[in-house]
């Protein structure tokens, strides 16, 4: 216990001399005009970050467990705007190889340190704090990025790298859910492997970890010198990411923003900005507003209320949006860009905005998981297409929407609605529910009035192009399989699947150790990615680390009942998933055809399902990029010997048939079996600086 | 029954204290050892304790036999915690079939060594526990007997934390696993692993590393460096820094475009 107190003096008296408000003051001080415009323009408190919090003792879980979340108000709250992570200088100096002796912990030397050098640095507490959801809801023990719920919003520019310390500052004695163990994942940042927050590299309180983001666009041996500018991505979100506990530390308040900009996505609207500028709705905090979902259960005491220890609530009832319970946001009559984010743990939203007479209102898509589209995409109830009707947004993807209000009346309200019926991971289900029904509303837009200048924002029809991926294609490995099993089929006694874990992928767990795959760097692959067949209901979003995927081929498995044929239905690629993705949602019986490339580094990844409570019950895998050649699933064999064959849920009938996918893609194309890899570069020779041959 | 009703059929009761869920909780039912004991889940099994629990019957052939021949290199691995803060406890999945006699001979043949109890009992003390210890929110899976032969649940009431793992899987791990709800061992240990674990890294890079410089250098990487124009590192930060003469002055990010190459 001595040694807990002394721990805990300890971590204040580091938070003090790195965090006190003294270079709070300043750096506010500095940023005079910015500060002093944005708070003028939404008259909140300053978006720059405040001296952090003091640590709260933990109050006791939730007693009695509850049914329902205490009554709450609707539009009571306004919306609040995570402030912006301000850089600092760290002490001590941030270092390639990983500094022990003053804390950090155990990682391998950063990868690509000299040549994307971090002078901008940021130093992030992760530590409890005490957060109001809402006015009628007492305060509630959270962990947040820098003592806030959601973390700070993290703004940096393509071509500047960063390094983030995340201290861990959790209490030692932690009781009840969530672990004070640690890891943060920059959702899909294109960062080396020891930065990338792997699930098992995780570090325990007073220890921190640096980051190396070095926030370059991936191909960078192929275009220097910071990558292929197509290869923007512009939303991604930070997380933690602790293997076996990341649904409920996330729960517990362990998630952020960190938005990318460039030459082309500024953040700022007004001309003048060259011709390649979209000039899309910004600033941040003014006109581009960034929207993280989540929903939680609260027990009448304010604490937020976990199934178990171990697991987080499925049947959740408050909607919640930056930490807020249905907050209203004041907007003006123009064009506003939000980023939504749905920071899980397992809801699948989707949502529509109707204005005040209930008529649906037109939400124009830019980005998907934060890679902008080649066209806007709009998102209205009344589409003729099915998959346009409403944007149904899984756990951890992002989508930027325009959302046009010039319009709308001042004095009236309109409203963000979540129209899918949820219980717990399962596909949504679309609820007649005619007019607006106050129970589904996320968010009000209260209409004010006009800007104050004119809106000069403005959505081009042409966004940007996609990378030409027809060269890249002659790298290609082949195609590798994942089965995303649940339970279904068997269990014990059942001879035909022997080896059911409950969740599982080509059926084998997680192992941190163990990587299930190996790929050459530099090489491209064609992944195809199956839900199990025969589903149990659940939907599968895949998250694959390091690279954005291209879907090639989107289809469903049928099987007739009587005969017993199975059939395997290719579908239309939907418009929201024509661009670039990190997060592939798999229906049950789904299967999805995946581009993807693996270049720049080496070392350890993962690609699980972004379902938070499948995540922790092991879905997830490790694959490394190394120096190859590239091989199949490396351990055939448990490690007690016993063969692997786990596939029990593989149908026979669904064997991979990718080549009408990729001939329309490429028709020069020529598959190579799998096992040849065929790993040259034609792309680098002869071809000048920055040009695609 | 609605939905919600149906998720929230475990509300337990209102007296539990702060670290513990309390037997309002975990139950506590009755169940008889393989030693022919009677004990009580929560008085007798969970309280005070670190409990690692799983599902198997006797007369299983396919899967149990390798879970159990995992949890029985387990148990060398807890060396003298077993049976003094650490428990392990397999349930029957088959009440019916599996009688202590008959529990009590499968522990004998798979070496069980004391603090690893075989229990059975009611068809209804044993769904309840299958609900509160592997509870996934979905009735297909919490009620589903199946599926809980391959789970592995481990419980420290001291502290209230809870963890899962799978079977079989390494026993080392599993260790590992054990340690998370354990209570944080003090600074100076957690000093000493973690320069352990850095010793590992450094000895795993010092065979990677090489390989990764050597690849780089054969695809041409040392070669496309040497063409850059714009060098990276502090010449690039110059090249950001500086003023465009025809840009829009005092707007930084216009400037990084003179960097990027753009193409049509």
């Amino acid at each position: 216990m001595s040694i807990t107190t002394q721990e805990r003096s300890k971590k204040k008296a580091s938070l003090q001399s790195s965090n006190g408000s003294g270079w709070s003051r300043r750096a506010v001080l500095k940023a005079g005009a910015a500060a002093s415009a944005v708070t003028m323009l939404t008259s909140r408190k300053s978006l720059l970050a405040r001296s952090l919090p003091p640590i709260p003792t933990q109050p006791s879980d939730c007693t009695p467990q509850p049914t329902n979340s205490p009554a709450t108000t609707p539009f009571v709250s306004a919306l609040p705007i995570p402030p912006i992570a301000i850089p600092t200088i760290l002490n001590p100096i941030p270092t390639l190889q990983a500094d022990t002796s003053n804390g950090e912990a155990a990682r391998a030397n950063h990868q690509d340190w000299f040549q994307f050098f971090p002078f901008v640095q940021y130093n992030i507490s992760v530590q409890p704090t005490m957060h109001q959801f809402d006015p009628a809801i007492p305060p509630t023990y959270c962990w947040g990025y820098n003592g806030i719920y959601p973390g700070p919003t993290f703004l940096n520019v393509y071509g500047v790298p960063v390094v983030v310390r995340f201290r861990n500052n959790l209490p030692v004695n932690q009781i009840g859910f969530g672990t004070n163990t640690h890891t943060t994942h920059l959702h899909n940042g294109h960062t080396a492997s020891e930065s990338d927050g792997f699930a098992g590299d995780y570090w325990s309180p007073t220890f921190f970890k640096d980051h190396h983001y070095p926030n370059v666009y991936a191909g960078f041996n192929e275009f220097p010198p910071i990558g292929d500018p197509l290869e923007a991505q512009h939303t991604y979100w930070y997380h933690d990411h602790r293997h076996s506990f990341t649904a409920t530390n996330n729960y517990r308040g362990l998630n952020g923003m960190y938005l990318m900009y460039d030459d082309v996505d500024t953040g700022f609207e007004f001309p003048g900005q060259g011709p390649q500028a979209l000039r899309l709705p910004g600033p941040y905090g003014v006109y581009d507003i960034p929207l993280n979902f989540a929903d939680k259960l609260f027990c009448a005491d304010g604490q937020m209320y976990a199934t178990t220890p171990d697991t987080v609530p499925g049947a959740t009832d408050k909607f919640i949006v930056n930490g807020v319970i249905q907050p209203y946001l004041n907007v003006q009559t123009r064009k506003y860009r939000f980023r939504f984010l749905n920071s899980g743990p397992a809801r699948i939203w989707t949502f529509n905005v109707s204005d005040n007479n209930g008529h649906s209102v037109p939400m124009t898509v830019v980005t998907t998981d934060g890679n902008l589209l080649p066209s806007p995409v709009e998102v209205i109830q009344t589409s003729s297409d099915p998959t346009l009707t409403g944007l149904t947004v899984h756990v951890s993807q992002r989508y930027d929407v325009i959302i046009d209000f010039t319009n709308a009346a001042p004095g009236t309200s309109w409203y963000l609605t979540n129209v899918a019926a949820q219980f717990v991971g399962n596909a949504p289900e679309p609820e007649p529910a005619p007019g607006v029904n106050i129970g589904n509303v996320v968010m009000a837009f209260n209409i004010t009035g006009p800007p104050p200048w004119p809106d000069q924002s403005q959505v081009p029809a042409v966004l940007t192009t996609l990378p030409n991926i027809s060269t890249p294609l002659a790298n290609l490995f082949g195609t590798r399989v994942w089965n995303f099993n649940d339970f279904i089929a068997g269990g014990e006694g059942d001879p035909a699947n022997p080896t059911a874990k409950v969740f599982n992928v080509n059926g084998l767990t997680f192992d941190p150790n163990r990587a299930d795959a190996s790929i050459q760097q530099g090489s491209a692959e064609t992944w195809l990615i199956r839900n199990c067949f025969p589903g149990t209901g659940w939907t599968h979003p895949i998250h694959i680390h390091l690279e954005e995927g291209r879907v090639l081929d989107r289809r469903n498995i049928t099987v007739n009942p009587t005969t017993g044929v199975i059939t395997i239905n290719s579908q239309r690629v939907p418009p929201l998933e024509q661009g670039r993705r990190d997060v592939y949602p798999i229906l049950p019986n789904d299967e999805v055809l995946i581009f993807l490339q693996f270049r720049d580094w080496f070392g350890k990844y993962m690609m699980h399902c972004h379902n938070l409570g499948h995540e922790d019950n092991l879905m997830l895998t490790r694959w490394d990029v190394t120096t190859g050649p590239s091989s199949n699933v490396t351990s055939p064999v448990y490690s007690d010997g016993t063969p692997n064959t786990g596939n029990g849920q593989v149908n026979a009938g669904a064997e991979p048939n990718i080549t009408p996918a990729l001939t329309a893609l490429a028709p020069t194309f020529n598959l190579n079996p799998p096992g040849t890899s065929k790993l040259n570069r034609p792309s680098l020779k002869g071809s000048k600086k920055g040009v695609r041959a | 029954m609605n939905r919600r009703d149906f998720l929230s059929c475990h509300v337990g009761d209102k007296s539990r204290p702060a670290a513990s869920l309390g037997p309002g909780y975990y139950t506590n039912g009755v169940f008889r050892t393989h030693e022919n004991k009677t004990v009580r889940f929560y008085d007798d099994l969970i309280k005070g304790k670190i409990s690692i629990i799983n599902f198997m019957f006797a007369s299983c052939d396919k899967y149990c036999p390798r879970s159990i021949t995992c949890l029985a290199k387990l148990q060398d691995l807890l060396g003298d915690h077993l049976g003094r803060d650490m428990f392990m406890y397999s349930f029957t999945l088959k009440p019916d079939q599996d009688t202590p006699a008959k529990l009590a001979a499968y522990a004998k043949g798979v070496g069980a060594r004391p603090g690893w109890l075989f229990l059975t009992g009611s068809e209804y003390d044993l769904a309840s526990i299958r609900f509160k210890l592997f509870r996934l929110d979905d009735p297909l899976m919490d009620f589903s007997v199946d599926i809980h032969a391959s789970m592995l649940r481990i419980i420290n009431d001291n502290n209230s934390q809870w963890t899962s793992w799978v079977l079989p899987d390494p026993p080392k791990l599993i260790r590992e696993v054990i340690s998370w709800v354990e209570p944080t061992k003090p600074f100076a240990i957690r000093v000493r692993e973690n320069a352990e674990l850095q010793a590992v890294i450094d000895r795993e890079s010092a065979i990677s590393a090489p390989k990764w410089a050597k690849f780089k250098r054969a695809h041409g990487w040392a070669e496309i460096m040497a063409k850059r124009e714009n060098p990276v590192g502090i010449k690039k930060l110059e090249t950001l820094l500086a003023v465009r003469p025809q840009g829009n002055a005092g707007f930084g990010l216009r400037r990084i475009g003179s960097v990027l190459p753009r193409f049509e």
